[in-house]
């Protein structure tokens, strides 16, 4: 990978973690509603999954989606302006935190049921096959969402087609505060892709470059064999499930252990150490997203709210 | 004019529709080789072959979501539902999603959508396979539901439901497919959201759509043996739903009944009557009243069935209330 490269995923992989960091103090001063999930410990995955695609390369994911949101590209005006609710928002803050998207950037959302997207997914990748193109369709879940019908429904239409889907699980360990040990009939989630004789691997989620490789390979695989598969990518969030978890679930040094091995951390050092870079070059970076975050806010602030007339806009197409 | 059944009229719809636009495409259970379970796409995986007629697992969040994702990249999918009672295994596609993408995303998807489904009672097949639960789903803003009671509205709706941009559920009735009636030659089609009447008459209005047509026809030639003229509204959709017509022959009756297949409590009558209350609260000249089904679970005797359905016996019974 090319140094502008390697310095444009730090640059997201900051910018990820900023944005929701003033978005939980946004939250917790009343300015952001509803229910908000942070990606915070995660960025890598999303990170290195989607600069592994090529643009014409489809991408859908479920709630926890400002991440996937900054890294398919949409503009963090747009991201904070949706979070405060704004008619600058990209859904034109009617859809909010768990419902980002844009046909623009091939983002397919931002879905809110647990594992309700997934049969969308195949949709995607139907539709794209109806077509006869060799898009991808990047489907992204969570763990907890392996143990719903959907899921199932899911893989088995997308292996017995022939659709060009990569599953990715993000394994952060917990669906909600249910441990995958508790919920899971198989701790080892990729094992789940066998009953479907669909081809799977599992990948360090915390290491960006690492989430990157197993993507590209994955990616080339569904495109070049017209088949699924599934890639479980083992990662961990830091914050609670959404803004209101008590985290009964787990102990303090649990999370301290991952933060240990935080995905930043672990980009940045390896930056250092692979001289791509002076600290400086990382310092200008993180100020330069302090900015753009700092700017992003003002934005959303000082943005209109939508009208009574965008309460009863786009019901029905016509 | 031609004299075609409703299997025939919806039939064409879907063969018209596919060699217009090579978007469109049928998907679910059973509609190819099998030649759909109501016989109503036979002929079609022949002509269309198979990634156009595509035979489904039997998984209707599969079906269901699947549809929707093809829609949403520009396709025009026709998913058929054996029966509208396995929607609600598809339930989160059918109300939560597809009638939401549009909107809860500031109008960026579009979700260009067909889900065909067969309803209704009256073939003996048990409480879970027999019911009519159609104002269940027209309660949802973003979808909308078409339930015609006629050959020619079946085609000339279906048709524009294929070219619409939203989601539309199209719902036919299971003992419907053999009733005849005329057809216009050549391509039309009906707008959808348009109530219709029926039949004209001037001592009281009848409300109603789908099965209820027919029931309320038969109604209304024994009524008519007794000199009382009664005026039918169809309906046609439940949602958006079109009170003109029901309004204006109202105005002229100034009495009315509600004829739906579905259960009383909570249906389509409710909504009728309310709406006549709301707009129209000065001509009432006697309460309204409404026919529907017996509020049980659909039995399998087919005694029972039949005496927990509408018929016409009951609308009769209920015109003369009204005009008393």
């Amino acid at each position: 990978m090319k140094k502008e490269q390697l310095l444009d995923l730090y640059h997201q992989m900051v910018l990820i973690r900023r944005v929701e960091e003033r978005g939980a103090e946004l939250y917790q001063a009343g300015k952001i509603g509803g229910f908000m999930h942070l990606y915070i410990g995660q960025e890598a995955v999303s990170t290195g999954l989607i600069a592994a695609r090529e643009p014409r390369d489809r991408v859908i994911t479920a709630y926890r989606d400002h991440g996937v949101a900054i890294n398919c590209g949409i503009a963090v005006n747009e991201v904070m302006a949706e979070l405060l609710g704004k008619a600058t928002g990209m859904s034109k803050g009617k859809g909010g935190s768990m419902h980002m998207a844009s046909v623009e950037k091939n983002f397919w959302g931002g879905h809110a049921i647990v594992g309700g997207h997934l049969p969308i997914a195949s949709g995607l990748a139907l539709g794209d096959q109806y077509a006869k193109n060799d898009n991808v369709t990047i489907c992204m879940f969570g763990d907890g969402a392996t143990n719903i019908g959907y899921f199932h429904e899911a893989l088995n239409l997308a292996k017995a087609w022939g659709l060009r889907v990569l599953w990715v699980c993000e394994n952060n360990k917990y669906g909600m505060g249910t441990s995958v040990e508790r919920a899971s009939a198989v701790a080892d989630i990729q094992q789940k892709a066998e009953g479907y004789s669909m081809k799977h691997s599992q990948v360090d989620g915390m290491d960006v470059l690492k989430v990157y490789e197993a993507a590209k390979e994955a990616i080339d695989y569904v495109r070049t064999e017209s088949q699924p598969y599934l890639l479980e990518v083992m990662t961990y969030r830091y914050r609670g499930h959404s803004m209101g978890d008590p985290e009964r679930y787990r102990k303090q040094e649990e999370v301290k252990k991952w933060q240990e091995n935080d995905p930043i951390g672990i980009f940045r050092k390896h930056l250092l150490e692979k001289k791509t870079v002076p600290t400086k070059g990382l310092d200008e970076i993180e100020a330069q997203v302090e900015q753009e975050v700092n700017q992003a806010v003002e934005f959303a602030e000082t943005s209109p709210e939508p009208t009574m007339e965008d309460l009863f806009a786009n019901i029905y197409v016509e | 004019m031609a004299k075609i059944t409703m299997r025939e009229a919806i039939s064409q719809a879907l063969m018209e529709e596919m060699d217009r636009d090579p978007a469109v495409f049928i998907i679910g259970e059973e509609v190819g080789v099998w030649g759909g379970t109501y016989a109503v796409t036979k002929g079609f995986y022949d002509k269309y072959g198979p990634d156009r007629v595509k035979d489904t697992p039997i998984a209707e969040n599969a079906i269901i979501g699947a549809a929707i994702g093809a829609a949403m990249v520009g396709q025009r999918p026709i998913a058929e539902l054996m029966t509208i009672n396995f929607a609600f295994s598809a339930m989160d596609y059918v109300v939560n999603q597809a009638p939401k993408l549009h909107y809860m995303f500031g109008g960026q998807f579009q979700v260009p959508m067909v889900i065909r489904a067969v309803g209704g009672g009256g073939r003996q097949l048990g409480a879970t396979h027999s019911q009519t639960p159609d104002a269940i789903f027209a309660h949802f803003p973003g979808l909308k539901v078409v339930s015609p009671g006629t050959p020619e509205d079946a085609k000339g709706l279906l048709k524009t439901a294929i070219r619409s941009n939203d989601p539309v559920l199209f719902i036919e009735h299971a003992t419907m497919y053999q009733v005849r009636g005329d057809v216009p030659d050549g391509e039309y089609l009906i707008p959808i959201g348009e109530s219709k009447v029926q039949r004209e008459g001037k001592d009281a209005t009848i409300v109603t759509y789908c099965k209820g047509l027919e029931l309320s026809m038969k109604a209304a030639e024994e009524l008519s043996k007794e000199g009382i003229e009664v005026e039918i509204v169809d309906l046609r959709t439940l949602r958006p739903l079109d009170m003109g017509p029901v309004i204006e022959s109202f105005k002229k009756t100034n009495r009315a009944v509600i004829v739906e297949e579905g259960w009383k409590s909570y249906g389509v009558g409710a909504e009728v009557t309310s709406r006549i209350y709301e707009e129209a609260f000065d001509y009432i000249d006697a309460p309204i009243i409404r026919v529907a089904q017996k509020e049980v679970p659909l039995p399998y005797n087919r005694t029972l069935e039949q005496a927990a359905l509408p018929q016409p016996p009951d609308i009769v019974a209920a015109v003369k209330e009204v005009l008393k």
